[in-house]
């Protein structure tokens, strides 16, 4: 019969009377751990996925948008642009931009993103092929590793598109007659590339060919170009430059030769002000939704914070209120040989035990309300979050949590090491 | 084995009380009468260390009580002395059993199941070891109280009003099982009382 177990048979022993503090305390814990977790995997994301892409090109809009829709395939296109636009950024010799990657995008497979773009987009991005081999005619893709996965995809399936981003199960939507094939699978490389599925740009026109009807209220499409293109089925590869000026892509990928000289910094304005496109800057477009999220992340901390002081409130209340019915006990257990460093220690032990209790089920709800979010979340916002990740600042926190159980039973336990025996043992 | 001089006490109201002398051998059954307001647990008190004399000293066992402080003195009171009240109070979330446990624990000594189980036997309570204390009658209460005080074999025994709360019967019962436990462990038995019961059964008292 140790102090330890005699500290937990005091807190058992009146159940409800400890209940709030640890509730209290979880709900802190849970909500840190929380906020923790969303925050380092937002941020893993959002770097992940910047892939050394310097500036977007798309058509006039939002440039948020544009790059949301680019970079992390969420929300919709700002519109399309004509190959004739934008052929100057493909010049090898262009004094800014080193290199280009073009996207056609609207389509989906199962509410995962078809997009069309060339095969240089996996450098860009650090992924490979797992299985099989790269995109090079039309209808054929590339799938990422969630894609294959979550669909069962083997190399030489065939699968048909649906026009417009639509959310998976929904049946009512419209269906392209042309079959796509599976030539190759991706590696996982935690980036959007898991989550897509890779063809050529031309193939959006084409597909969108095979039928005349209801798409042309779609302004987010791509390829709307339903002029008598004939589509062959066996399509020899020609070079997207190579194509008609006045057959569309959604977007630009843009890398710089050097990013920091003074033309690449005017650079943007310049697009904006004298041509008919839009080009944004990723970077500057993140750190703005970072902003926003830091805003209201500090709202939440604030109330985080409230909620803690009031866990910890809660630990030293009932501790105190428990003491003043176990005055007798303790000046018991000092006649029965317990020194005042033993029962300060006890008290103690009863604040280390909720903060301890309150610290799991506090991680328990945080990381079970990730797994709830990484079911819910993934396909609105293409925002993979794993639940049975933890951070080393959980660590820290399981630090934080005993000291503010330390600290909250600290007058407690003054007072029960002071409990003066004679006059207790009178006055019962 | 226990031994008290010129022992005297300063309320903090100032009123001093100057209490007689004592030597109880071991084994020896003793009753220390008064009124009430004489200061019988008080002088029950300074005897088990549980406050400071203005003079006088008390020696248990050859240990002078002034010589042991704080917590070396709780640590000879948990191995020396035994205790038992008016009311019996326990560690309530713990069971008959873990509380006979944990005054053996709080003395520094091994949890000794044989002995606790016997001594409960011994008393009557033998099917009440796993009962927390609130679920024992008054009667019962008391004699865990017993048990609780003899754990350690003790050389004293302090008792302070251990029947003014229990009726004929169970007052009979106590004060036997008192001294049957202390002869068994060669204690001093000091029982502090007004109970008139008492005195016909016990010839050594000691009046304030």
């Amino acid at each position: 019969m140790n102090l330890l177990r005699l500290s937990w048979k005091n807190l058992t022993f009146k159940p409800l009377n400890a209940l709030l503090s640890v509730l209290l305390f979880a709900l802190s814990i849970g909500l840190i751990s929380l906020l923790l977790s969303l925050r380092k995997q937002a941020d893993e994301q959002f770097d992940n996925n910047l892939a050394g892409i310097d500036l977007v090109v798309g058509a006039k809009g939002s440039p948020l948008e544009l790059t949301l829709n680019s970079m992390y395939h969420v929300g919709y296109a700002t519109g399309n642009i004509k190959l004739g636009q934008i052929k100057a950024f493909f010049n090898p010799k262009h004094p800014i931009v080193e290199d280009v990657v073009p996207l056609s995008v609207g389509d989906s497979y199962r509410g995962y993103r078809i997009v069309g773009t060339i095969p240089k987009i996996l450098d860009w991005y650090g992924a490979e092929l797992a299985t099989g081999s790269l995109w090079q005619h039309d209808f054929e893709v590339v799938v990422g590793e969630e894609v294959a996965r979550i669909n069962g995809l083997k190399l030489g399936d065939k699968f048909k598109s649906n026009h417009g981003i639509i959310d998976e199960g929904d049946e009512n939507n419209m269906e392209h007659d042309d079959d796509f094939t599976v030539v190759g699978i991706l590696a996982p490389s935690g980036t959007v590339m898991d989550q897509l599925v890779l063809a050529t740009n031309q193939t959006y026109w084409h597909a969108h060919e095979a039928h005349n009807d209801a798409s042309t209220n779609h302004d987010d499409h791509a390829g709307h170009n339903h002029a008598g293109h004939n589509h062959t089925e066996d399509h020899a590869p020609t070079p997207l430059m190579e194509e008609d000026p006045e057959k569309e892509i959604t977007s630009l990928l843009v890398r710089y030769r050097n990013a920091s000289s003074f033309q690449s910094l005017n650079f943007p304005r310049n697009l904006n002000e004298n041509t008919e496109l839009l080009a944004a800057n990723p970077a500057y477009e993140i750190s703005e939704v970072r902003r926003q999220f830091d805003s209201g992340q500090q709202i939440l901390g604030v109330l985080v914070l409230a909620i803690t002081i009031v866990s910890a409130l809660s630990i030293f209340i009932a501790l105190f209120t428990s003491l003043r019915e176990r005055r007798y006990e303790l000046a018991l257990m000092r006649t029965m040989g317990a020194g005042r460093a033993k029962l300060f220690l006890l008290i103690i032990l009863e604040g280390l035990i909720v903060a301890i209790i309150g610290y799991a089920l506090g991680l328990l709800l945080s990381h079970g309300l990730l797994a709830i979010l990484a079911a819910n979340v993934q396909d609105d916002f293409r925002y993979t979050v794993s639940a049975t990740r933890f951070l080393t600042e959980e660590g820290y926190l399981f630090v934080a949590a005993l000291f503010i159980g330390f600290l909250a039973a600290v007058i407690p336990a003054v007072q029960a090491a002071r409990t003066d025996i004679a006059d207790t043992l009178t006055e019962a | 084995m226990l031994s008290s001089n010129n022992l005297s006490f300063t309320y903090p109201s100032g009123e001093a009380l100057k209490f007689p002398d004592l030597d109880c051998a071991a084994g020896e059954t003793r009753l220390l009468l008064g009124k009430s307001g004489s200061g019988k647990t008080t002088m029950l008190q300074l005897l088990a260390g549980l406050r400071q004399p203005a003079s006088g000293e008390v020696i248990i066992k050859g240990q002078r009580l002034s010589q042991l402080s704080g917590t070396a003195l709780d640590h000879f009171r948990g191995q020396n002395v035994g205790m038992i009240f008016q009311t019996a109070h326990f560690l309530r979330a713990l069971t008959v059993r873990e509380n006979l446990a944990m005054a053996q624990q709080l003395a520094g000594k091994p949890t000794d199941r044989s002995r606790i189980d016997g001594l409960l036997e011994q008393l009557d309570l033998g099917g009440k070891g796993n009962a927390l204390p609130g679920q024992l009658s008054v009667g019962q209460q008391q004699r865990a109280a017993i048990a609780r005080a003899i754990v350690n074999q003790p050389a004293v025994i302090f008792a302070d009003e251990p029947t003014s709360a229990l009726d004929d019967d169970n007052t009979q019962q106590v004060i036997k099982l008192l001294q049957s436990q202390a002869a068994a462990v060669n204690a001093t038995l000091l029982i502090v009382t007004h109970d008139n019961r008492l005195t016909g059964i016990i010839p050594q008292q000691t009046h304030l």
